[in-house]
């Protein structure tokens, strides 16, 4: 741990003893509560501390919260979701200089680590402003021969597990779940684990964004534990998976036909602009076509 | 039974009298003067003239106001013009859509004193200001906000591109959120602005300009010159404009036409309207009726998008004016900020006497008028709830737009007379259709020809909506994805 004891002096010039910090104890973030792996099991990768090593039982957990919160947050207005994605920015800005302070203990210079948040901030602002416009880059109003008025609209797919990016703690983690979220669906995303602290620093910020619980559902530990039950989980809908194992893709691309996940694979350079775009909404939406009969009397249509 | 029905009848009626709940003004900040804002400060005018704006509920002055002249409106122009090529221009487009957010927040927080403000300076009820007219024009910063770094998706192989500086000039009836709707998508797109509030309601857009300070705004991005005609007219003509957005009258929005014909100006107009709100047999009446009440006496009927004409069928219309007049009895005409106010201050004294002669009109044409039986009070602009019955399309109360709570009724018995009757008309912002049968709102909203048409709903409105008429209602819209396009330019 990168605690360091220092000897302060005080104004009078005696030595005071040290004061001890207070360390952090990184749990899991499911249903907007804060619990540990009902496992039990922890690992410390590259010494950051105590990092809950989760279980099945924590993933089905996060699913059983992910779907109860589907309907409220899936029913919310896209522009209350845009105020709240908002809001997710805010606060993260607020407390830029922890995270900026985890992305260093967990090897990142001080540069790279002040880039890493603002970037993340602008993407949640980026992806606030979707909120309420993909729908019309996206949807279609469709002019079919018949007497019907026809449209094709997005919803959200439903419930997401995710395995966010092994190389980035913060904005890895940020330009997949946003997106999902932005479009009106919930997920449970498995940390970096080798970088997990921004993840679960992620969920405090969350926490105090009127993002209701179960929306966002993080936990933490080794993605070939959890893979196979995401992958095969009866009330997941989709699955997004943010690293390069080709064998783990393909035993998740076969497992997910049990009750046809959509599986998506991203390999981006997270960094970049690029890695933003209203594709990363969309692919985790439904199309649905609606019609409607129009009646025909009346009116000529040819005057002024 | 009947001896209940009638002691509740009556009950709203008349001798139902709600406590007074006015609005607080404790909290309210207000100038004696205000000059102009521009490059970033407020001036004072250059010709030293100034003009009154009025509570009009009170009568009463509520600041002095500058008359803007030339020498105004090309300082503010120059300033804008500078602000474009030297920093608006140039910023990246995340981070100017962050400044327009950042408005969108601080008019969140000072939300209530935007509510009391308009409602004092323009009249209008403070539900309506509260509910309607400041959150609205917040969230149209939001949402545009949003678009800032978003527009090669909106607009596809087409590289949009910034006109430059953007000349706007707003009506006195929605004054700050018309100032929303011209603001934001201009800044949006990555123009600066000079923009012209009305005379009679110019304190909601200084206090926004307070608010563009508040935001740290780059100086010059967004300019206010207050006055009347005049100065509306030194922007229109100015030669460094590259775009005019008006909102108001269709006599004022052709001289516009007219007078940048031989310029490159890109123009949007956003004019008047003559609505048909039209009630079919099949309808949920008191729906409906509520619908009526709603489309014609919100906002004083001072809405250019208000069903100021009435179309009942006929099997349904001795029960729709039955219910539409006992409606009409429980409206409370009166102070602005109380909150149990449904119907407040006539805009000015022009406007109420603009009313007043085509209630004259309405009634040598023949047509029959009814009016609330209201208390009004003694001080200040006010006009009761006013319907014409048995009126025909050549009267002028049908034709002209009055502009106040003024509706004309009209019966129809087939969908097809309907439909030629509510087209009969040199407008066509807006329609309204009541009726449960799907089918026949979707043959309907085809046949107005309309730019807005509200089925079993009105006076509806949303940031993402797009907004704007057919015909002399004007060109162009304002609102959602098509707001975008009349401030860029495209290869």
């Amino acid at each position: 741990m990168a605690t360091t004891t220092k000897k302060t002096v005080s104004s009078n010039g005696q030595a005071k003893a040290a004061r001890v910090e207070v360390l952090k104890t990184y749990k899991l973030y499911i249903g907007g509560k804060f619990p540990r792996t009902e496992s039990g099991r922890y690992y410390s990768p590259n010494e950051l501390g105590s990092i809950c090593l989760s279980s099945r039982k924590d993933f089905r957990n996060a699913v059983v919260a992910a779907r109860g919160a589907f309907g409220g947050w899936s029913g919310r207005a896209a522009f209350n979701r845009g105020q709240i994605v908002y809001r997710i920015a805010e606060m993260l800005e607020g407390r830029s200089a922890q995270f900026v302070d985890e992305l260093m203990q967990q090897g990142a210079t001080a540069a790279a680590a002040k880039q890493e948040v603002a970037a993340a901030i602008d993407r949640l602002i980026y992806y606030a402003g979707w909120c309420d416009k993909y729908q019309q880059i996206f949807s279609a109003v469709n002019p079919v021969a018949s007497s019907h008025f026809n449209f094709s609209m997005l919803e959200p797919t439903g419930v997401v597990a995710m395995v966010a990016p092994e190389n980035t703690s913060l904005l890895g983690l940020v330009s997949v779940v946003i997106p999902a979220i932005a479009g009106g669906n919930t997920c449970v995303v498995l940390a970096s684990a080798t970088k997990p602290l921004c993840a679960v620093s992620f969920a405090e910020v969350l926490h105090s964004s009127d993002v209701p619980g179960g929306v966002v559902n993080i936990l933490t530990g080794k993605a070939d534990e959890l893979l196979e039950h995401m992958a095969s989980h009866m009330d997941v809908n989709a699955v997004v998976y943010c690293r390069e194992d080709a064998k783990a893709i393909e035993a998740l691309k076969a497992e997910a036909s049990l009750n046809m996940k959509r599986v998506h694979v991203y390999n981006k350079n997270w960094q970049k602009d690029e890695a933003q775009n209203p594709y990363m909404i969309k692919a985790l939406q439904e199309v649905k076509t609606t019609w409607h009969p129009i009646e025909n009397i009346g009116g000529a249509g040819s005057g002024y | 039974m009947s001896k209940k029905k009638k002691s509740t009848e009556s009950a709203l009626n008349s001798g139902w009298d709600l406590s007074p709940a006015p609005e607080s003004t404790g909290h309210i900040q207000l100038n004696d003067q205000y000059g102009h804002f521009i490059n970033g400060k407020f001036v004072k005018p250059a010709k030293g003239k100034y003009f009154d704006t009025i509570n009009p509920a009170t009568e009463k002055k509520l600041a002095s106001i500058a008359e803007g002249s030339k020498e105004d409106v090309n300082k503010a122009v120059k300033a804008a013009r500078s602000a474009y090529e030297n920093v608006w221009s140039k910023m990246p487009a995340n981070e100017r859509g962050k400044y327009i957010y950042r408005i969108a927040r601080i008019m969140q927080e000072r939300a209530r004193e935007f509510a009391v403000i308009e409602s004092m300076d323009g009249g209008k009820p403070i539900r309506e200001s509260r509910d309607v007219d400041v959150p609205l024009a917040a969230n149209h910063f939001f949402y545009y906000a949003g678009w800032a770094d978003k527009l090669p998706y909106a607009f596809p192989n087409q590289q949009p591109q910034a006109l430059g500086v953007a000349g706007q000039i707003i009506p006195w009836n929605f004054p700050l959120l018309m100032a929303a709707w011209k603001i934001a998508p201009a800044l949006a797109t990555g123009n600066t602005v000079v923009l012209k509030p009305a005379e009679t309601t110019p304190l909601t857009a200084m206090k926004l300009a307070e608010v563009i300070q508040e935001a740290g705004l780059p100086e010059g991005v967004v300019n206010f010159v207050n006055g009347a005609g005049a100065t509306g007219a030194a922007i229109v003509n100015h030669p460094d404009i590259n775009k005019i957005a008006f909102t108001g009258s269709t006599g004022v929005g052709k001289i516009i036409q007219q007078a940048v014909a031989g310029t490159d100006k890109k123009v949007t107009l956003e004019l008047g309207g003559k609505a048909a709100n039209i009630i079919c047999e099949d309808a949920t009446i008191d729906q409906a009726v509520e619908g009526i009440i709603n489309g014609i006496y919100f906002n004083q009927g001072h809405v250019c998008c208000a069903g100021s004409r009435l179309f009942v069928q006929e099997s349904v219309y001795d029960e729709v004016l039955q219910k539409l007049k006992h409606r009409m009895e429980s409206l409370i005409v009166g102070d602005p900020l109380d909150k149990n106010t449904d119907i407040g201050a006539i805009n000015s004294k022009e406007q109420l006497s603009t009313i007043n002669r085509y209630i004259k009109i309405g009634q040598e044409e023949g047509a029959e008028m009814y009016q609330s039986s209201c208390a009004v009070p003694k001080k200040g602009y006010w006009c009761r709830p006013t319907l014409f019955l048995n009126a025909s399309q050549s009267h002028r109360i049908v034709q002209e737009e009055i502009f106040g709570p003024v509706l004309a009724i009209q019966t129809f018995r087939t969908i097809s007379e309907v439909i030629d009757k509510a087209n009969n008309t040199p407008y066509g912002l807006s329609a309204g259709i009541w009726t449960d049968k799907g089918s026949k709102i979707f043959n309907m909203t085809n046949k107005m020809r309309a730019g807005v048409v509200w089925a079993n709903t009105y006076n509806k409105f949303d940031p993402t909506s797009p907004f704007g008429g057919y015909k002399e209602s004007g060109y162009g819209r304002e609102g959602g994805l098509h707001g975008l396009s009349s401030y860029l330019n495209f290869n």
